[in-house]
């Protein structure tokens, strides 16, 4: 229910930058490491990564905050911090933090802000990371940024640039957050790039309380029910992904998508029209609105590259497209481009990955 | 038992379409429809109607077209419906939307006690999931967002329990209401609006609010002005540097794209070729 995207033009410019006396206090960067049953979830590491950079660009400490059940489980996400480019973590443990809920962690974490000021505060884009984020960001007044394909500072103001896709997909905007802190954005998994892990890093850990009791918590875990993962396929963490558009005409030319996946071992994906027509699972749909996927080969038959689909792939370490348009935007950031009918180049194409990856195979 | 559902008018983004020279949007001839994710709410909320009795009020902020959008749920079964529509809250973001929708509901409230707040997980344009969340720290209610079902309610103890989809898997939680939920998609289909609905849709007075009707107690707060974040660039994203490269292959044969793109893409990336070749079948 954003009115974001109704602020037609540009306003920046009319209104100011300056930070008021009360908020030059704020400094630093925090990342929320999200984790889940014992593991920090992969977006976490991702954004402290990305948090790394605008941390040296501002010439601030990076920080972690880590919220959980006390023992060491939860202290060593601090120490993950660390490998990760975190320079310090700010550590809550609390029983009351077992499982995730609004309540307490919202009061966890905005305490944690106001104790300790942070101009820029990052949260994965995950059901947890947004509840917990819309949350924070209300009850501390300031502005949040959804979904962000890209941070970057303004130095002079010391202002974070977010940019996100707008108006369904269909262009990027760069939103400031101005006279608030801290400045807060949420990113989604696979949007960054993960960083190295170096275990020969160390930081200091601030440990503080969450000053709760359970009975003043209104809701209540009853039950957890893990999904059943094996039959769910994992778009985001796939090496190899082809995909087919509306460009493929009908849902019985996807045999010849499957048929290239089967021969490269590979996930095959989607964009949101051929999803919305029920031609492929929810699962498998790549973009703003589906998952963001960052594989060493995408191919991509019958897209026309929309940025709604772009930004959840142009990550890809090599993108493959065919399209029968010559000027379709797909053309404009993929590496190669095949000019012609999907339904015959895709079954030549796997002839030719079959045929390429058994002459492969006996050389190598 | 009084639900007020959150819904919201948006251009049916299916049909936007980017000027090709100017960058801009072209809104001329783009339909307005309901916010799909919030029809989700809406028939959750209807079926607790139906089952628990009471009413069901829709609420919407935006500019008077948004009127048609609230019809819209009158003729699926809706009860009431009220539109806040002002100039003051042009250019509002999540914060300052939160705020005016709170106040609504707030105003809603005096007319009879609400208990249940729901809304769609988030909005097809602005894709924040951030108004929900807002509006129930606003209101100091407990939040249930990403809700797949509604297990239990209680209306004598004022408690419900829900299935709440998080990361791996799914939470039940039990809460007291009044209580704001976020509905996730997919569990539910919206009905058919019946004949007698539709009817009484089109005669339907919808109440219309200005700030003072919706309670809106500090204008400072609403609209721009009550907005932290602000857009400071709109465009169109760029190129890569160097174009696709284009492959010819006018026979479509196996052994063309074999030399033609094969043999030059692994020539230049031939660490692809051995994970490739690794894990082929």
């Amino acid at each position: 229910m954003s009115e974001e995207t109704e602020a037609k033009k540009p306003a920046a410019g009319k209104r100011k930058l300056q930070l008021d006396e009360s908020l030059l206090g704020y400094k630093g960067v925090w990342v929320f490491v999200e984790h889940e049953r014992g593991a920090i979830h992969p977006v976490s590491l991702e954004l402290l990564g990305e948090g790394r950079k605008l941390a040296d660009m501002l010439g601030v400490e990076l920080a972690g905050v880590v919220m959980g059940q006390p023992g060491d489980t939860t202290r060593s996400f601090c120490h993950e911090a660390f490998f990760h480019g975190a320079d310090l973590c700010y550590l809550v443990e609390d029983p009351l933090l077992t499982d995730y809920r609004n309540e307490p962690y919202t009061k966890g974490l905005t305490d944690l802000v106001n104790k300790y000021q942070p101009e820029i505060l990052l949260l994965g884009a995950t059901t947890l990371g947004r509840d917990l984020a819309g949350s924070v960001a209300t009850t501390l007044k300031t502005g949040l940024t959804a979904d962000c394909t890209e941070l970057n500072v303004d130095l002079e103001a010391r202002s974070l640039l977010a940019t996100r896709p707008t108006f369904g997909g269909s262009l990027l905007c760069t939103i400031q957050t101005l006279n608030y802190r801290p400045q807060m954005a949420t990113v989604r998994p696979r949007v960054m790039a993960m960083p190295e892990r170096d275990a020969t890093r160390s930081g200091r850990i601030v440990e503080d309380k969450l000053g709760m009791v359970e009975s003043s918590i209104i809701t209540k875990v009853l039950e957890f029910i893990p999904d059943e993962m094996q039959d769910k396929p994992q778009l985001p963490f796939a090496d190899i992904i082809v995909s087919g558009g509306r460009g493929m005409k009908k849902p019985e030319n996807f045999k010849l998508i499957w048929d290239l996946a089967n021969v490269l071992g590979a996930e095959v994906g989607a964009t949101r029209p051929v999803v919305q027509a029920g031609w492929l699972d929810l699962e498998r749909q790549v973009g703003q609105s589906g998952k963001t996927v960052r594989p060493k080969l995408y191919i991509a038959a019958g897209i026309s590259g929309a940025i709604q689909h772009r930004v959840g792939m142009d990550a890809s370490d090599v993108i493959i497209a065919i399209n029968n348009d010559p000027n379709a935007p797909i053309f404009d950031f993929a590496h190669y481009g095949i000019v012609g009918n999907a339904m015959t180049i895709l079954p030549a194409l796997t002839e030719a990955f079959k045929a390429h990856l058994a002459t492969a195979r006996k050389a190598g | 038992m009084h639900i007020v559902v959150c819904i919201k008018q948006v251009p049916d983004s299916a049909q936007i379409r980017v000027h090709p020279v100017t960058n801009t949007i072209m809104r001329q001839g783009v339909p307005a429809i309901v916010n799909p994710y919030d029809l989700y709410a809406l028939e959750e909320a209807l079926r607790l109607k139906d089952q628990y009795g009471g009413r069901v009020t829709v609420l919407t902020m935006g500019p008077p077209m948004a009127e048609a959008a609230l019809r819209k749920a009158i003729s699926y079964g809706a009860d009431d419906a009220v539109l806040v529509t002002d100039r003051v809250f042009a250019g509002s973001d999540t914060l300052a939307t939160s705020y005016a929708l709170a106040s609504a509901i707030s105003q809603i409230s005096k007319d009879m006690p609400v208990d249940l707040v729901f809304t769609g997980k988030q909005t097809i344009d602005g894709d924040t999931a951030q108004v929900g969340p807002g509006v129930a720290k606003r209101l100091d209610m407990q939040l249930l967002t990403y809700v797949s079902k509604v297990r239990s309610l209680d209306t004598e103890n004022d408690e419900i329990v829900v299935e709440r989809r998080s990361e791996g898997g799914v939470q039940v939680l039990k809460t007291s209401t009044p209580c704001l939920i976020t509905v996730l998609e997919g569990n539910n289909e919206m009905r058919f609006a019946t004949m007698a609905n539709m009817f009484r849709a089109s005669r339907y007075p919808v109440k219309i609010w200005n700030k003072d009707e919706a309670g809106i107690e500090d204008v400072t707060k609403t609209g721009l002005k009550g907005s932290p974040t602000v857009v400071s660039k709109v465009f169109a994203p760029t190129p890569r540097a160097v174009k696709a490269e284009i492959i010819q292959c006018e026979s479509n044969e196996p052994g063309d794209l074999s030399v033609t793109l094969l043999a030059k893409m692994f020539n230049k990336h031939p660490k692809l070729e051995k994970e490739i070749a690794k894990r082929a079948v």
